[in-house]
């Protein structure tokens, strides 16, 4: 600490911000007109630099990051690369942030600002922070679309084809990944139990249990597609296989989870193995199930998505993906990707959410000791 | 009187990798209604075994040992007896009444008779207004008063002890104590109670079971001349210290205090 109230790491970020814009004033002073949004982004991130003798408020720095990526955004061209000197813009913009969020997050740690709400802040600006980086570089440094579009293209193919992504949605998720998911978690789970109880099960399903789970899905898929044909059954059929094992090994582990202790108050009750099973085993191996449920949730979705590389109905995330490479309509592929990465997140967070009301008994969730 | 527990010439061997470890040789004890029987000795004197083996959660390998007349296997078929372990075991998923209501779910009592016996034992060992607690958010000492109440709750005659005070601080032992013989008292169970102080199994019992070591086995039975009534300063009347000197000297007799035993 020192008379500015920044830490050595803030400081250099600071001058960072501070110099990067004082050089894009002076790079930028010929083109004053063509933008005169960024040239006084400039000029105020410049006159940042009185730091030095007189401290400011963390939420200038808020104010000029979002202020530098919003200017910078509205200067971009429409077509080409952009000036040399906007680099400056991106460079401050970027450190303003990055100064932000220390001083953000080293406020919350000292209790001057509340945890709940502000903790959102942090995720959310480094989210969009990314962004905007991606677009400037891309539209800036005129990147091919067919290498990376720009995040607002992307976003304007979303909003265009919203009856398309909705119909492969329903193709993938509705009709493949959930029906798929729920058979493969409910066969481990049963299999699991049945493994339990009896030594040749165990001894004979296990390794082949561990055969399945090492068959690439990549060969299983088109074989699936000749058992099942073209449509979602197929789809679901790959998701049944990827599934079933890790909640399988999950499960057989969990039924060992009770402790020797609460075994023999069950033995001293004299209680059958059903009892033992549903009043002690399954709810003890409940943290486990959970652990398979949430593993399969993205892995039902990839399954399913990759199974459709190999013959389809024409509607569906991986149909789509495939094709939309072979066309080079890649926003439209990017598209794709973002609506699975957002149902696939949707899914496991509804799984998570279930988890912590249903084992909220447990020490990881309850945050204590056992 | 009936007899409650008999054992005749018992024995268990456990067999290891390493030679077979004798863990019980040649126990003879009947235990009669009503009594509170003390087991005390070091480590590996069987203590612990020999409850297990009347709670049919050990085998015994020789010798004859019968619960209310029947062999053990059917005694806990008949829920002869309630069982407190080492630790609560108490799960944490139920409730503290959820926790007492486990055994009589599965013994299929109704929901009323539940209730019932949930509000009696809870108040029985004083734990009323902590019914919709979760395990975790109780103290060590009750929680074990919590088992305690699953193990009354279905109304078995025989009430058998693990060391269940073992791993709470001597202020609330001693408190729990107290209350344990008040509950004796006002039940009339058989109480079988594995210890490893002295001043505990002193306080506690009306006969106290000296064991010892390698192999495990009984050294000594005291009978205890102290009344019924016990406040916890009996603890320094001269009778009380002449029973504990009585158990030290089993102990000794027993080569519980050489080296290589402790």
């Amino acid at each position: 600490m020192n008379r500015t109230g920044l830490t050595a790491m803030q400081l250099a970020l600071a001058l960072l911000a501070g110099g990067a814009a004082l050089l894009g004033l002076g790079f930028g002073f010929s083109s004053f007109g063509t933008a005169p949004l960024l040239t006084l982004y400039f000029a105020l991130g410049a006159a940042s630099l009185v730091r030095l003798a007189l401290p400011f408020s963390l939420w200038f720095d808020g104010a000029l990051m979002l202020f530098g990526a919003v200017a910078l955004i509205l200067a971009l061209p429409a077509e080409g690369a952009m000036p040399a000197h906007f680099w400056w813009a991106l460079v401050a913009s970027w450190a303003f942030a990055w100064l932000f969020v220390e001083r953000l997050s080293a406020a919350i740690r000292q209790g001057q600002l509340p945890e709940t709400g502000t903790g959102l802040v942090i995720p959310i600006i480094f989210g969009l922070a990314l962004l905007v980086a991606w677009e400037v570089i891309t539209r800036g440094a005129n990147v091919p679309p067919v290498l990376l579009p720009p995040p607002s293209a992307i976003w304007a193919r979303m909003t265009a084809e919203v009856p398309t992504l909705w119909a492969d949605f329903v193709q993938t998720f509705i009709k493949s990944v959930l029906p798929g998911y729920a058979m493969g978690c409910l066969a481990g789970l049963i299999v699991a139990i049945a493994v339990d109880r009896s030594p040749f099960l165990k001894a004979g399903v296990m390794p082949i249990g561990n055969f399945m789970s090492a068959l690439p899905i990549i060969g299983i898929a088109p074989i699936m597609v000749m058992w099942f044909g073209f449509d979602w059954q197929s789809k679901a059929a790959v998701v049944v296989a990827m599934t079933f094992f890790p909640m399988l090994v999950n499960t057989v582990a969990g039924l060992n989870a009770a402790s020797a202790i609460e075994r023999d108050l069950m033995h001293t009750y004299a209680a059958n193995y059903w009892q033992t099973l549903m009043k002690l085993r399954l709810p003890a191996a409940g943290p486990f199930i959970f652990n398979a449920l949430k593993i399969n949730s993205t892995l039902a979705l990839i399954g399913a998505i990759v199974a459709e590389f190999f013959g389809t109905p024409i509607v569906g995330m991986g149909f789509r993906i495939s094709t939309g490479v072979g066309r080079l309509a890649i926003d439209l592929v990017w598209a794709e990707i973002a609506v699975a990465a957002v149902a696939g997140s949707a899914f496991y967070g509804v799984i998570a959410l279930i988890e912590r009301g249903v084992t909220f008994w447990h020490p990881s969730v309850r945050g204590g000791r056992t | 009187m009936t007899t409650v527990v008999s054992a005749q010439n018992l024995g268990l061997t456990f067999p290891t990798g390493d030679g077979d470890i004798v863990a019980l040789s040649d126990v003879n004890l009947t235990i009669e209604k009503g009594d509170f029987v003390s087991f005390i000795g070091p480590s590996g004197c069987g203590k612990t075994t020999f409850l297990r083996t009347i709670a049919d959660l050990e085998k015994p390998t020789s010798g004859s040992l019968t619960v209310n007349g029947l062999s053990p296997e059917e005694a806990r078929r008949n829920r002869a007896y309630g069982y407190v372990f080492q630790a609560a075991a108490l799960y944490p998923w139920r409730t503290i009444e959820k926790n007492i209501a486990l055994p009589l779910e599965i013994m299929g009592h109704s929901a009323q008779e539940q209730a019932e016996r949930i509000k009696r034992t809870m108040e029985l060992v004083n734990l009323s207004g902590f019914e919709k607690k979760y395990p975790w958010q109780l103290s060590g000492g009750m929680q074990q008063r919590a088992s305690i109440a699953r193990a009354l709750s279905f109304d078995a005659d025989l009430l058998l002890m693990d060391e269940p005070f073992g791993a709470l601080d001597e202020i609330v032992r001693d408190h729990l104590n107290s209350e344990l013989l008040k509950l004796w008292a006002r039940t009339e169970k058989t109480i079988c109670f594995v210890t490893h102080s002295i001043p505990e199994a002193v306080y506690l019992s009306t006969r106290i079971v000296v064991m010892s070591p390698r192999p495990g086995r009984v050294t000594d039975i005291i009978e205890s001349t102290l009344p019924k009534e016990r406040p916890l300063d009996i603890r320094e009347t001269p009778e009380f210290l002449a029973i504990a000197a009585r158990v030290r000297e089993g102990l000794r007799a027993g080569h519980s205090y050489d080296e290589g035993n402790q």
